[in-house]
């Protein structure tokens, strides 16, 4: 979507102007260790983060992570390879579920049930994945639409093993003894390993031949095909390898949660990791961290602008409103979501830096200047 | 067997509210080639303006008109404003529709409480709430009213599809729009008054379906329902809407009450299933429908 136009438009151009500007003057040093000391810095606020907040703010960041976790999964299959699911709700439920019965009711430690947990959602993404190779675009968003109303029902209807509608408490996984560390910030590292090691390994992935292929499907199947990319193999692994990704989500959320109940995964949720994708940015890599991010904070952010002014307003009615607003205001300004908007702001930006370097050559050059010829 | 007389039923009776729905979603599939994920929601609101008419003494009938009407300009409003500047946009790509009419879904849903009220809507029962009895089964009297409203509508629907200049311009523009446009439809006021038809039917979908009150959720299962029915029946067949949503309503009702899962009996929490492997197995068996035509593919 974002790649569509390449031309120079106004916003972007004078923005991107402003930001190349100052990159360059903060351009200090080689690209490698510009990159390594942003990493560093990102590195190091996350480190530090549950060392400062309070407890259930350290929890509602471990629950940003996870949803950054989901929607990354999703990104894979809907962002790179063009196959919308509005379900993937389904497979965090299902990981999560998996963990709860498995640690509850059979004894089994968290970390095995989350493993198994992961593999399980392979399997069901791979089973959902078989239709989708003849259901395309739309009809597939209906599939999956469907299979996420349906997996509420199924948890009440099962609710001996469940726990239904009043839920399921699931023990709590300890932090290990002389680690110094309180349950939250403990719950909250291990999430973030986890994040982070499957942020590498997507990145990793889709800067592969892999990566190369999804696309190829995702823009051309037929050409895709002729090229010789084995179109059923890569749709069935990709729709496995993301639902194990939103397992794993849902699997590790019930670490910070220790409870499950039917109303947790609905469609909601679903539709909640559609968005977090769009608004961060389809097909990038950050644009899930970014989305999940926003999706939480900007009902908290827009309460405490307004209430300053308008003691009595309350934010939450309107939050579903403020998302549908901001989805359809983004398709229409920025088609690639927030990291697109960025990506497009330096490219316009270098453009017009270009630009103006060569003009100013130009003029130097007509009206002979030191660097002209005699 | 009166009992699954009975069953069958009380079956018709939601099945004929899913096929309202599913002629919906039928008119914007066969003017426009998309699917309406907001459809319901954008019923559930429209059922709203149905309310406001009737709070604001009209006879039903009348309030039924006004939603109907309100609906037509929210569909226009929505694919002028909204829809059509998107696909123009997106060349094939569904996502950026997905998206729109996700927005809308959301939007409409949580805006309805915001604009009316939080507080459920009481609304007249259309038919009256009485029954017939039928070979020893009691069949109720807003079933039979809601049946032969889907009869007349499909009536109606069919000749201006099938029968006017107007319904052929229609189903060109969802054929192929760019080859219409070379022979003069109007291809923007077609997909316009195809959204607006659509979302008038939405109003009447609505009206049908309330049963005690009128919320927000009025319309969250029934979609599910109807996309069930329209997937049956083929995207783009007003009779197979009809004949999906009954045999979905009759489908779910007779499973509810006598399929079991293994030890397990479906019961009123699993309704969803049948639909869901309708749409699943439709989809991969038989795409276009038991009444659609199969769409052409060209090289």
């Amino acid at each position: 979507m974002s790649e569509s136009s390449t031309r120079s438009s106004g916003a972007y151009g004078v923005l991107g102007a402003a930001w190349a500007v100052a990159l360059e003057r903060l351009a200090i040093g080689p690209v490698w260790l510009r990159k390594a000391v942003a990493y560093a810095l990102l590195a190091g606020v996350l480190y530090w983060i549950p060392t400062y907040f309070a407890s259930y703010q350290v929890t509602e960041y471990t629950r940003i992570m996870a949803f950054a976790l989901a929607a990354l999964g999703l990104n894979l299959l809907t962002g790179y390879t063009g196959q919308i699911s509005v379900g993937h709700g389904a497979f965090m439920g299902v990981g999560a579920y998996t963990v709860a019965i498995l640690v509850t009711d059979h004894g089994v430690s968290h970390l095995v049930a989350i493993v198994i947990a992961s593999l399980l959602s392979f399997v069901l993404g791979v089973v959902v994945g078989l239709p989708a190779l003849r259901i395309k675009g739309l009809y597939l968003a209906l599939v999956t639409l469907a299979l996420a109303a349906m997996f509420p029902q199924f948890i009440k209807r099962f609710s001996d093993i469940t726990g239904g509608s009043s839920g399921k408490e699931v023990p709590r996984l300890r932090p290990p003894e002389g680690s110094g560390l309180v349950q939250d910030q403990w719950i909250y590292y291990l999430t973030l390993v986890v994040v982070v090691v499957v942020f590498v390994l997507v990145r990793n992935l889709v800067k592969s031949r892999v990566g190369r292929a999804l696309i190829a499907i995702r823009d051309n199947e037929t050409a895709a095909e002729t090229m010789g990319v084995n179109v059923t193999a890569y749709k069935l692994g990709v729709f496995g390898v993301s639902a194990l990704i939103a397992g794993l989500a849902g699997g590790i959320s019930v670490l910070r949660e220790p409870f499950v109940n039917a109303g947790l995964f609905n469609i909601d949720l679903s539709i909640t990791l559609l968005v977090i994708v769009v608004i961060g940015g389809v097909a990038t890599i950050f644009g899930p961290a970014i989305g999940a991010i926003i999706a939480a904070e900007l009902p908290t952010v827009t309460q405490d602008l307004v209430a300053g002014r308008f003691p009595d307003f309350k934010v939450d009615p309107y939050r579903p409103v403020f998302f549908a607003g901001a989805l359809i205001l983004l398709v229409f300004a920025a088609p690639g979501g927030i990291t697109g908007a960025f990506k497009r702001i330096g490219a316009e930006g270098r453009i017009q830096l270009i630009q103006k370097q060569m003009l100013g050559r130009a003029r130097q050059v007509s009206s002979g200047g030191p660097d002209s010829p005699p | 067997m009166s009992e699954f007389l009975q069953f069958t039923f009380i079956g018709l009776g939601k099945g004929a509210v899913y096929a309202t729905l599913a002629l919906a979603l039928v008119i914007i599939y066969r003017t426009t080639g998309l699917l309406n994920f907001a459809q319901g929601e954008m019923a559930m609101f429209c059922t709203y303006f149905v309310w406001f008419g009737h709070d604001r003494g009209l006879p039903l009938p009348a309030a039924v008109l006004v939603g109907m009407f309100g609906g037509f300009l929210m569909g226009a409003l929505i694919e002028r404003l909204l829809v059509r500047p998107v696909s123009k946009k997106a060349m094939g790509n569904p996502l950026p529709i997905v998206i729109i009419t996700i927005g809308l879904f959301l939007g409409l849903n949580g805006l309805a409480p915001i604009v009316f009220g939080e507080q459920a809507k009481t609304f007249p029962v259309p038919f009256g709430d009485g029954s017939v009895s039928i070979l020893g089964a009691s069949i109720f009297t807003r079933t039979l009213g809601t049946l032969a409203v889907l009869a007349v509508s499909v009536a109606v629907l069919w000749a201006i599809f099938q029968k006017t200049k107007f319904g052929l311009g229609l189903r060109a523009v969802a054929s192929n729009a760019e080859s219409s446009a070379l022979v003069g439809v109007p291809v923007g006021r077609m997909l316009l008054i195809g959204w607006g038809m659509s979302a008038a039917f939405g109003a009447l979908a609505g009206t049908l379906s309330v049963e005690g009150g009128l919320d927000n959720t009025l319309m969250a299962l029934p979609l599910i329902y109807a996309f069930a029915a329209a997937t049956l029946g083929g995207f783009d067949s007003e009779l197979g809407a009809v004949v999906g949503g009954l045999l979905v309503g009759v489908i779910t009702e007779l499973l509810a009450r006598y399929g079991t899962i293994g030890a397990y009996s479906v019961g009123q929490d699993l309704k969803l299933l049948p639909a869901f492997l309708l749409i699943l197995l439709v989809l991969v068996f038989r795409p276009s429908g038991l009444f659609g035509k199969g769409e052409v593919k060209r090289v």
